[in-house]
């Protein structure tokens, strides 16, 4: 009897253990002493800082003949020097296509130019890279609450891909009827942690002009005519935070004292950070890579002929800052301004709301 | 030493250490709280350091008296535990009680000594104050996304209901027995049997109620201490993740 017993605990051990973590762990605080606001992490020895794309060679001087004069039908980047708008299309190339994508005919420049006329707008992703750049001016520009001076480049999405490979369309409607419906839930999903919640809050909160109410939290006791949400708002409301979680490998307590996740005065700088971060998202989707559905051939569309849209897993992919928070921008002038309008780079001396201090604590 | 009574209660060395930890740590829980900004009993509360001590001693105001509130808790609960095991020796009795209130110190030290141990700082462990380590359950809870995916706590929380069910059960049956229609005898242990042999065909009988009554409750602190053991220093991630194992198995997936 005892045999059998010692036989069972030997088997039983690495089938408990295999579901551990057993490595060494790193905590740092994120709150008040006694809050209990860390961040847990399993030190990971084997992982190297992300490798950043070198420039392709050194940034020219910002003189000389611009693109516009130089070339044809340039209608973003026709005020940068024809110096910097080659080095740039050299980076560019570097990022999203360097090698041979699906087609080996259009691996480099062949991607989005037709060889024998390079002004020519006839394949599709030659004029959604024209407003991807604008895309990545304004993220630059205008974001900066989000992206800090850190900025974006091609590369934080793309990372070598000609498609980025952490993207979302609307899930496909196909199978769905009345009876059993499960309301596009209890399937789990690493988008929203493996739990039972729903899954397709990206459409939601990700897309249209202001995107779904992510506060769900009452002010008092009673439904109200200013709050009559439900417990299925709050559902998808904390699939979506699992997805921001996820995306960024923290828990809950990276921005919020549970106590109150509505109470900004007890939530931490890396919330602020995180709210314009939610409004980023909507407007790249919105204004940017929704309007451009109809340029997209059949296999850039998703199953209800939505194109690939972004989330924070796009950029961030695991990480509180994408890349370890490694900068590109200033290699690349020509992404950090309206080139259209031709203003010079301005420094933005304004104070940016959030993250600062969230950022430099890394 | 100390081997007398005072009124009905025996005292004993352990009696004598428990009042020594208790007042100390009383003393200095008040001593804290002075320092601190309310009097407020709800919002009271004694933290612990910054992670940043690590299992290090931290000033008085800033997690000392946590530190030296917590070596007190324990000193008068191992106490109080011995006083129990030196009336049981007197008595010649099993040790039972000590030993099942052995367990609930147990699920104490796990929270504020072995998981802060096992994750490198005494931050780790919970605030004394009535709010306030209830705002540390609840965040502590959502540094795994979901609490109740956590399958211990799942255990546990089991073993909890249960314990509740059998204490009722137990209590009902017993009450039922010594409460018979007017003008009849209480009734005999046999028909407490024979009640559940006619209902669920089995009884687990007078002693062994009690034999299960006990195991239940000591496995639900038992497990519930576990629980928040593996917590960070077995796993880092949201719970909900942790079952992938399952969706993972060979069989379907």
């Amino acid at each position: 009897m005892m045999k059998s017993h010692h036989l069972i605990a030997i088997a039983l051990a690495p089938l408990v253990l295999a579901g551990c973590e057993l490595g060494s762990k790193e905590v740092t605080q994120t709150g008040h002493r006694g809050t209990a606001m860390a961040e847990l992490d399993v030190v990971d020895a084997s992982a190297s800082a992300d490798e950043i794309p070198a420039p392709p060679y050194e940034l020219p001087p910002p003189s000389g003949p611009t693109a516009g004069e130089v070339y044809e039908n340039v209608q973003v980047l026709s005020n940068i020097s024809v110096e910097e708008f080659d080095y740039l299309m050299a980076a560019i190339t570097e990022w999203v296509v360097p090698e041979n994508v699906d087609d080996p005919e259009r691996a480099g420049c062949n991607y989005c130019h037709n060889p024998a006329n390079l002004a020519s707008d006839e394949i599709y992703t030659k004029d959604v890279s024209r407003r991807m750049i604008q895309m990545t001016q304004t993220i630059n520009a205008d974001w900066t609450d989000h992206v800090q001076q850190t900025g974006v480049t091609c590369w934080t999405c793309h990372r070598g891909n000609a498609v980025p490979e952490h993207v979302w369309t609307n899930p496909s409607s196909d199978g769905r009827v009345a009876m059993g419906n499960l309301n596009g839930q209890n399937a789990p999903d690493p988008n929203v942690g493996y739990a039972s919640l729903p899954t397709g809050v990206f459409a939601q909160y990700f897309t249209g002009d202001g995107g779904d109410e992510i506060a769900v939290a009452s002010t008092g006791l009673y439904p109200t005519d200013a709050n009559r949400l439900t417990t299925m708002e709050t559902e998808t409301t904390y699939g979506l935070m699992m997805h921001l979680s996820q995306a960024m490998g923290v828990n809950c307590t990276y921005c919020h004292n549970t106590q109150s996740f509505r109470a900004w005065e007890l939530s931490t700088q890396a919330r602020a950070t995180a709210w314009f971060g939610i409004r980023m998202v909507r407007n790249i989707n919105e204004a940017y890579i929704t309007p451009l559905t109809g340029n997209f051939p059949a296999n850039r569309l998703g199953p209800e002929g939505d194109p690939y849209k972004v989330n924070c897993t796009t950029c961030h992919q695991g990480q509180t800052r994408p890349m370890g928070g490694a900068s590109m921008v200033a290699d690349y002038p020509a992404l950090s301004f309206d080139t259209v309008a031709a203003a010079p780079p301005v420094e933005d001396d304004a104070e940016t709301m959030a993250g600062e201090e969230v950022a430099s604590a890394e | 030493m100390f081997d007398f009574w005072i009124g009905p209660f025996y005292v004993g060395f352990f009696g004598v250490t428990t009042i020594l930890f208790t007042v100390l740590g009383t003393a200095l829980i008040f001593y804290a709280a002075a320092i601190g900004p309310t009097w407020n009993p709800w919002l009271i509360s004694i933290e612990p350091p910054d992670l940043s001590y690590g299992l290090g001693l931290a000033p008085l105001a800033e997690g000392g008296f946590w530190q030296i509130i917590t070596i007190c808790a324990i000193g008068a609960f191992v106490s109080w535990a011995l006083r129990e095991a030196e009336i049981c020796r007197k008595l010649g009795i099993g040790y039972h009680v000590p030993i099942a209130f052995g367990f609930a110190i147990f699920a104490y030290v796990s929270l504020v000594v072995i998981r802060p141990l096992l994750l490198g700082a005494w931050g780790h462990g919970f605030p004394y104050g009535i709010f306030s380590h209830l705002d540390w359950v609840s965040n502590t809870g959502y540094q795994y996304l979901h609490f109740h995916y956590n399958p211990v706590h799942m255990l546990a929380a089991s073993l909890f209901f249960t314990t509740v069910l059998a204490l009722a059960l137990h209590g009902a049956l017993v009450l039922s027995a010594v409460n018979p229609a007017e003008g009849e005898d209480v009734k005999s242990p046999e028909y407490e049997d024979t009640f559940f042999r006619d209902f669920i065909g089995y009884s687990v009988g007078t002693l062994g109620i009690h034999r299960l009554g006990l195991l239940l409750a000591l496995n639900a602190g038992f497990w519930s201490a576990i629980c928040i053991i593996i917590s960070g220093p077995l796993w880092t991630r949201g719970w909900p993740e942790w079952w992938t194992w399952w969706l993972n198995l060979p069989i379907w997936s």
